[in-house]
């Protein structure tokens, strides 16, 4: 028996708040055009912070709702926060990009924001469907995202790209849920784990390989990451830094979700496969990095191999693995965005330059902006003292812990073999002869997005409590959250 | 005493980069004032460090001046340092350099002098740190962070090949240092906290301790450097500026003989005793191999990066012995090793500066126009060599005697490198210096000013002073000495082996001269 009253709705109040927002400037920006842009894209951070703020007010104990389809718990919620916390970047990234690249579309920031309700809708899922149709949200806003530049050849390859294998990538996915479906007979979460854990049959383990499958194309992870670098090549540069700053982390929500609620009882069967994509995609990121001329296919390479990190943490498979993957992630999360933001100023003479010698001697012509990416690379190669060291180090420790010794090692190893293309950045800037000077002009807000990068970068060493924290609560939520929460509809199970 | 002496040591040249950051005007003015401000902030490090030095308590075994912060909240990791009789004169040999490195460089370093000065300064900072902290994650944030400035002023200011030198030292060391990292971590897990000290007290097992050495061994040995992962520092002397060279020669290297003191021995006592014989034979063959190798170097810079591979020889030597002359001889040669190689690596650069080449054919009879340096360089030179009445003989005598006690063999051999290193050091010394003048630029060359010749004094007054007397150094170096082998020797349950010196005190010998000269009446 289902029953359904307002208040089981409460949980859902940020996404049902973005998507009446998304629509009502959807609306306006039909009404008033393309020159409206800057001003739907303000409105949409805007509405992004009240969003946040909304998240914030609720408690995060957890709750079922929509007849076990949605959850809310401390894991979603940090998840979320940090979704919500990439949008803004995002956003804020793109105004000025929109008009220098003539992209000054109403559609751009809506799409975003309809993406991520998407995507708050895949950390949040707790129902095969509902997983999908969050997935799927996001995915198609983000297809059209790469493809917005549409009389631009390789935006609309990568468009296309991105299309067809995300597509496939998704039947995958629902071919997995359909066997699983097919063996277990439900697809709730709950009651996923409850059946698996009595009986664990070979049908139920084929469907979690092909939803693994599907789940690591979305996060890039190798051998299912081959669209990563043309996407980012092709995209506009403010769709790429969108594409390597939110839908991963989402992604990993998920996979987190899955792994430590339905799939629990098949620890064994998954870890092998999450060992191995981890293993994979570190050795892939670093190897494959070295070549790289185009500092967005760097950083497509770089983004590969942090996921494999983040993997790590997942792989270790408790409570302090979860924790550092969730610091991992924010500290990757505020790295790329700085990152990005500086790339997004690689233009000389009105047109957007991406090869990574187009940045010769940039600590000459603009100290600033080199210094800054300089601290970025050196914190993406995990050189104490910065952010991305104290990343690394909890994946390891965690790893450690959990007695993955050998994926420990190998992981620090491909490290230092990625240490490389990131120096070759910084000696780019560093060493060699300048060329021409960039384009001066850089909005407020991507200054600020970067300033707040650098900053969270280069202090955080002297107080990383707080972040380690609220991970650790976050986690542990996942972890014991499940055994007295709160179902606020009756749903067919309780009975 | 309650003043975070330390913690101002360390953290005080950043606030001189703040300083140097707010720096507004034209190029010029900016060059100045960055000049002044990194002089004065590394020299009022030193006056502290001096203050740390005199009421150091040298009788103590113990950290002194410690101080401890929570830091990593609910991980045991705290803030944490702290200095011993062992990490003291590391902490005063990274204050004493850095600001006769910023002098060194004033006329030197003319593009970008403001970001070289905030390189320098960020560079003593984790120096000091690394010396100081007495937690393990601490010691590796800082450990690991010299890499930043360093891999920047090789190359940015650095030769030809400064790209190549670059890289191949940072990947080096990164690489071994991961791998501590990972060792690290293990034996955090293991003991719940990255506390040194309570590290010291929480023994792992055997097995366990052979690839924690093993990890740790990776790093320290690529930081030493030991043969064979050397030639990483050939390449990162020759191309670094002058002052690199003397920071990287002077302090860097003498982390790796500082990790193992303070990592390898203490933690893992079973494991180094296992390694010991793989440690010497590879100390051995470095001394002796890379003397051969500086032998027939042309470049002056490469000759003398060769020669501190071999010096570092005598430190693991030394160290691995496990014994009291052992160890302290290491200890020692490191400070000997740190003043003498800088203020060899400056004596090139004095050359370079005037004529920008280090072959030494393109030299030759500088005594006769340059008298003032060839002096200077003579003093320095036999300190390296190890000449009595230098600090260099003190180290390499103390190394080779314990190593005497330990292994006749491996003593009879490490011997050689002495008479090897006279060799090319007076070899470097005949064909720079006296000979015929044979070319005219070499022979026009002025003699070191005033500038130069402050740099020097302290430098060759110290290689004297310390090769008078090395009590200074070694009354506070004793303690912790002791307290590490005791520790060490009860870890592997045996005695400490007695070390017979006859210690008479005045009274007793006049009463017992006295009584003699009676009897004889």
């Amino acid at each position: 028996m289902t029953s359904f009253t307002l208040s089981s709705l409460t949980p859902l109040l940020p996404e049902l708040f973005l998507a009446i927002a998304g629509m009502v400037l959807l609306v306006a920006g039909v009404l008033r055009g393309n020159q409206s842009t800057d001003f739907i894209s303000r409105s949409s951070i805007f509405c992004l912070v009240f969003a946040a703020s909304l998240l914030l007010g609720m408690e995060w104990t957890r709750v079922e709702t929509l007849n076990g389809m949605f959850v809310l718990d401390g894991f979603a919620g940090y998840m979320k926060l940090l979704i919500i916390g990439g949008l803004i970047a995002s956003i804020a990234l793109s105004i000025q990009y929109l008009h220098q690249d003539y992209i000054v579309r109403f559609e751009y920031p809506i799409l975003i924001l309809f993406s991520g309700i998407g995507m708050l809708m895949m950390v949040s899922a707790h129902d095969m469907m509902s997983l999908y149709v969050g997935l799927e949200l996001q995915s198609l806003a983000l297809y059209v995202l790469a493809t917005i530049r549409r009389d631009h050849i390789k935006s609309a390859e990568s468009g296309m790209k991105y299309f067809v294998l995300g597509a496939i990538s998704s039947g995958i996915l629902l071919f997995g849920m359909s066997l699983l479906y097919g063996y277990t007979g439900t697809t709730n979460f709950t009651l996923l784990g409850e059946t698996l854990n009595t009986d664990v049959n070979l049908g139920a383990v084929i469907g979690l390989v092909f939803i693994l499958s599907g789940i690591a194309f979305k996060i890039s992870a190798v051998p299912f990451h081959m669209w990563t670098p043309d996407v980012y090549e092709g995209a506009p540069t403010s769709v790429t830094a969108l594409f390597a700053i939110v839908p991963k982390i989402a992604a990993i929500g998920l996979l987190i979700r899955l792994l430590f609620e339905p799939f629990a009882a098949l620890q064994d069967q998954w870890h092998q496969i999450i060992w191995f994509i981890s293993l994979a995609s570190m050795a892939l990121g670093a190897f494959a990095g070295i070549a790289q001329n185009n500092v967005k296919r760097l950083l497509a390479y770089s983004s590969i191999g942090n996921m494999g990190y983040a993997l790590i943490g997942v792989a270790a498979a408790g409570e302090m693995g979860i924790t550092a993957v969730m610091v991992y992630l924010t500290i990757y999360i505020i790295m790329t965005a700085g990152v990005f933001g500086i790339i997004l100023c690689m233009r000389r003479d009105g047109s957007a330059v991406e090869k990574i010698d187009d940045l010769a001697g940039l600590s000459q012509n603009s100290p600033v902006l080199a210094y800054a990416l300089a601290i970025l690379m050196f914190s993406l190669s995990g050189i104490p003292p910065l952010a991305g060291f104290f990343g690394k180090f909890f994946i390891f420790q965690a790893a450690v812990e959990s007695g993955l010794i050998v994926l420990a090692v190998l992981g620090v190893l491909a490290s230092v073999v990625a240490s490389y293309y990131y120096l070759r950045v910084i000696k780019v800037m560093f060493f060699d002869e300048p060329a021409d000077k960039f384009d001066s002009e850089i909005s407020l807000s991507r200054k600020l997005v970067i300033g707040l990068s650098i900053f969270v970068t280069v202090l955080f060493i002297l107080n990383p409590t707080p972040l380690i924290e609220k991970s650790r609560a976050a986690a542990s939520s996942l972890f014991n959250g499940s055994s007295h929460s709160v179902t606020l509809a009756q749903t067919d199970h309780d009975n | 005493m309650d003043f975070p002496i330390l913690s101002l040591l360390t953290f005080l040249p950043l606030v001189g980069v703040l300083f140097i950051l707010l720096i507004r005007g034209d190029k010029q003015t900016v060059a100045r004032n960055a000049r002044r401000t990194a002089l004065f902030v590394s020299s009022f490090v030193f006056i502290i460090s001096l203050y740390m030095l005199y009421f150091f308590d040298e009788t103590s075994a113990e950290f002194q001046f410690v101080e401890k912060v929570e830091w990593l909240s609910g991980l045991n990791i705290s803030y944490h340092m702290g200095v011993d009789g062992i990490s003291l004169f590391f902490v005063m040999l990274a204050t004493f350099l850095t600001p006769i490195c910023i002098i060194a460089s004033w006329h030197a370093i003319k593009k970008r002098v403001k970001e070289y000065m905030i390189a320098f300064l960020v560079l003593e900072t984790f120096m000091i740190g690394t010396f100081c902290a007495l937690d393990a994650v601490l010691f590796y944030v800082f450990f690991e962070g010299v890499l930043l400035p360093m891999f920047i002023i090789i190359g940015v200011w650095g030769g030809p090949r400064r790209v190549y030198s670059a890289f191949k030292f940072f990947l080096y060391t990164l690489f071994g240092s991961v791998l501590m990292l990972v060792a690290l971590l293990a034996l955090y897990l293991h003991a719940g906290t990255s506390d040194i000290p309570t590290l010291m007290e929480n023994p792992v097992v055997r097995d366990m301790q052979m690839w924690l050495w093993l990890a740790f061994f990776a790093s320290f040995a690529v930081k030493m450097p030991m043969w064979p992962v050397h030639t990483w520092l050939p390449d990162a002397h020759v191309e670094a500026p002058t002052a690199g060279s003397v920071i990287l020669a002077g302090v860097l290297l003498k982390m790796g003989g500082y990790g193992f003191l303070r990592f390898s021995i203490p933690m893992f006592p079973e494991a180094t005793e296992f390694f010991t014989p793989l440690v010497m034979w590879l100390s051995v063959i470095a001394i002796i191999y890379t003397s051969l190798v500086a032998l027939v170097q042309e470049d002056m810079k490469k000759l003398i990066a060769y020669s501190s591979v071999a010096h570092m020889g005598y430190v693991t030597l030394g160290i691995f012995t496990a014994t009291t002359q052992g160890v302290e001889g290491g200890i020692f040669q490191m400070i000997s090793h740190g003043i003498i190689s800088a203020g060899l690596f400056l004596c090139v650069g004095v050359v370079y500066d005037r004529l920008h080449t280090r072959e030494m054919s393109r030299y030759g009879g500088l005594v006769k126009n340059m008298p003032k340096y060839a002096t200077i360089f003579m003093i320095l030179m036999l300190g390296s060599v190890g000449l009595p009445g230098t600090s260099g003989f003190v180290g390499e005598f103390l190394t080779l005697l314990g190593a005497y006690q330990a292994d006749t063999v491996i003593a009879a051999l490490a011997t050689t490198g002495v008479i090897l290193g006279a060799t090319y050091m007076l070899v470097l010394y005949r064909r720079v210096v006296f000979g015929e003048q044979k070319n005219k630029d070499a022979a026009a060359m002025p003699d070191v000013d005033k500038r130069e010749f402050a740099i020097f004094i302290p430098l060759v007054l110290m290689v004297v002073w310390l090769g008078v007397a090395p009590s200074f150094v070694m009354d506070r170096v004793s303690p912790s000495v002791q307290n590490l082998l005791v520790n060490y020797n009860a870890a592997l349950g045996r005695e400490m082996p007695e070390v017979k010196i006859i210690k008479v005190s005045k009274a007793a010998y006049k009463a017992h001269h006295n009584t003699s000269v009676k009897e004889a009446h």
